[in-house]
């Protein structure tokens, strides 16, 4: 219950974040040249200028900004994100058709990052400044020097060009109709090498922090009586430090829910998985900014609510945590 | 001097420090190694790399230099990752010492500000930005630096905090110094050593977000960067891969040098914490 409180506070806390956020970029968008009916023009072929005045009258964009402002807030309210005219749908409709991917993707990311992180951040903080340590860590720094666009493609050309193991891109196979565990079979080889992708830069991230943290951990004496005690060295990592070492790990994912969520728009453009990232992509180049600005929103959404997640995962872990914490 | 020392003392700092002097020679001698304009027809098209000794590393699908683009490019990673890099920790260490030296309303509007910036995946601020004001190199490059300042104010801010009841903040209070002049001349020398330690993974991540949204034809398309070139590669990925390949490389090196250095100097001027 304590927990759920505190966490509860912190999320009442992220309201006016995100208020803040969709209110500056909407401002920010005021100043873009052409607005949706420009696009809805562009697309119908052109027309004339009573017939853009009409349209900009039917969605309310011949009101002064604030009033917009105002609107658009009061339609969020009610979960209403406007109308993409690009694609002719509701915006929350477009968002919704692309949220799955994008949220398989993060999570399987997440998962391999998380797991390895801490497999590999272990070994090397059990050897530190052995080769195995050494070779950790310069693999750590490597990774976190590649740009994951670039590794996505080579990763493409090595195992799907040459190898052909792997799909180079998409999300499912179009021709064939799967049903049931071949349809999930078919989703998870076309998202192998996109996970591998975005996970690797924090794969890097969390093998360091991992490492950095299990060294600290090793120097308390709690460890110290553990082994005295006269347990063997992975009872004791395994017992005693693991669980104090991953206090950091948990906290790093919600600081990168963001960076993750940023990364996906590149490696989703990479392996054409039709995702949030990649709508971004799009509705920037085809200047559709009622679904850039509905975006936004989700995606600021999407990370309080990982860091909800994360809250009541930390108090969980760590009962020293308390309300006034 | 202490620090220097230690400094040379780690191989990967010094490794570090050559790989980033090469990619600065790059970016010095480009004009004089190519003379011509990189993005410039140069010959024929996609020819792969030493099988003509006047391309070294091949030409692009249109026929353009490899090599001068890539020389070309260090200049450009340099410039808009020291730039944007300087914008960030500029706005960072305004909002950072302002909010951590006055604290109370203050502090709580800023920190409201920079967890709004830290809430909004930066990438995508950084398309939005780039959606509304255009992608110049000017342009890109304010926008990277935009994107990348909350990390360093919440830094500088952490330092303010702690420094700011200390004696010697306390002594320059009593001799009556304004606010501005203890801020300035008495708390920010002290607290810039993390901060500008810091700007090496700041310049590393705006490397990289810039490449990425040159990758996507998003920055300036009339620069010679290795982003861009990339994604030109892209077309062509299946046999010629090595048009992605190459530029690719050179980023990885660029921002292994970044990190490498700014390790580096951490651990040389942090040299208690040397040991981890």
């Amino acid at each position: 219950m304590r927990i759920l409180s505190l966490a509860g506070r912190r999320l009442a806390a992220s309201v006016p974040t995100l208020i803040l956020i969709l209110i500056g970029v909407f401002l920010l968008l005021q100043f873009a040249p052409g607005d949706t009916v420009d696009a809805m023009m562009a697309q119908m072929g052109g027309g004339d200028a009573a017939t853009a005045r009409q349209l900009r009258h039917f969605y309310g964009l011949d009101l002064s900004i604030p009033v917009q402002l105002g609107n658009y807030l009061w339609r969020l309210v009610r979960l209403d994100l406007g109308f993409s005219a690009i694609y002719g749908k509701p915006v929350a409709t477009v968002i919704l058709e692309r949220l799955p991917p994008t949220i398989l993707l993060m999570t399987a990311s997440l998962s391999f990052a998380f797991f390895f992180g801490i497999l590999f951040g272990v070994i090397a903080a059990r050897d530190v400044n052995k080769w195995p340590d050494t070779l950790i860590s310069t693999l750590g720094l490597i990774f976190y020097a590649t740009p994951s666009f670039w590794f996505g493609l080579m990763a493409i050309v090595v195992f799907s060009v040459y190898l052909q193991w792997l799909p180079p891109g998409g999300f499912e196979d179009i021709g064939g109709v799967r049903t049931g565990i071949w349809h999930a079979i078919d989703i998870a080889r076309h998202l192998v090498l996109p996970t591998l992708t975005l996970g690797l830069i924090f794969l890097a991230i969390y093998l360091r922090i991992m490492r950095a943290s299990m060294l600290e951990v090793l120097n308390l004496d709690h460890v110290r009586t553990a082994r005295a005690k006269g347990l063997d060295e992975t009872a004791v990592i395994a017992r005693h430090v693991l669980r104090n070492a991953l206090l950091p790990m948990v906290t790093l994912i919600g600081l990168q829910a963001g960076t993750m969520l940023g990364g996906s728009v590149v490696v989703e453009s990479v392996f054409s998985l039709p995702g949030l990232g990649r709508l971004a992509y799009e509705s920037v180049v085809q200047r559709d900014l009622n679904t850039l600005l509905g975006i936004v929103f989700v995606s600021a959404l999407l990370v309080i609510v990982v860091n909800f997640v994360v809250d009541l995962l930390y108090a969980r872990l760590d009962p020293r945590i308390t309300v006034d914490g | 001097m202490d620090a220097l020392k230690r400094y040379f003392r780690s191989p990967a700092a010094v490794a570090g420090l050559i790989l980033l002097m090469v990619v600065i020679a790059m970016a010095i001698s480009a004009g004089w190694l190519y003379p011509r304009d990189p993005l410039a027809l140069a010959g024929r098209p996609l020819l792969w790399p030493f099988s003509n000794p006047r391309f070294p590393l091949g030409t692009d699908n249109s026929g353009r230099d490899i090599a001068a683009q890539i020389f070309y490019g260090a200049r450009i990673s340099l410039l808009i990752g020291g730039v944007a890099t300087a914008i960030a920790i500029a706005i960072g260490i305004l909002v950072g010492a302002f909010a951590g030296y006055y604290g109370g309303w203050i502090d709580n509007v800023l920190m409201r500000i920079t967890e709004a910036f830290q809430t909004l995946p930066n990438f995508l601020l950084l398309l939005v930005l780039v959606a509304v004001f255009g992608s110049t190199l000017t342009t890109v490059t304010i926008a990277v630096g935009v994107v990348s300042w909350p990390a360093p104010a919440r830094l500088t801010r952490a330092e303010f905090l702690s420094l700011r009841n200390r004696e010697f903040v306390q002594a320059g209070r009593t001799l009556g110094l304004r606010d501005l002049q203890l801020i300035l001349g008495e708390i920010l020398p002290n607290a810039l050593p993390p901060v500008v330690v810091y700007a090496s993974v700041v310049m590393a991540v705006a490397i990289l977000l810039e490449s990425a949204l040159a990758f996507l034809h998003l920055s300036d398309p009339n620069v010679a960067s290795w982003g861009n070139l990339i994604g030109l590669g892209r077309d062509v990925l299946r046999v010629q891969w090595y048009v992605s390949a190459i530029p690719g490389v050179a980023i990885l090196v660029t921002v292994l040098a970044v990190s490498l250095v700014g390790q580096g100097l951490n651990d040389a001027l942090n040299p208690r914490l040397k040991s981890r």
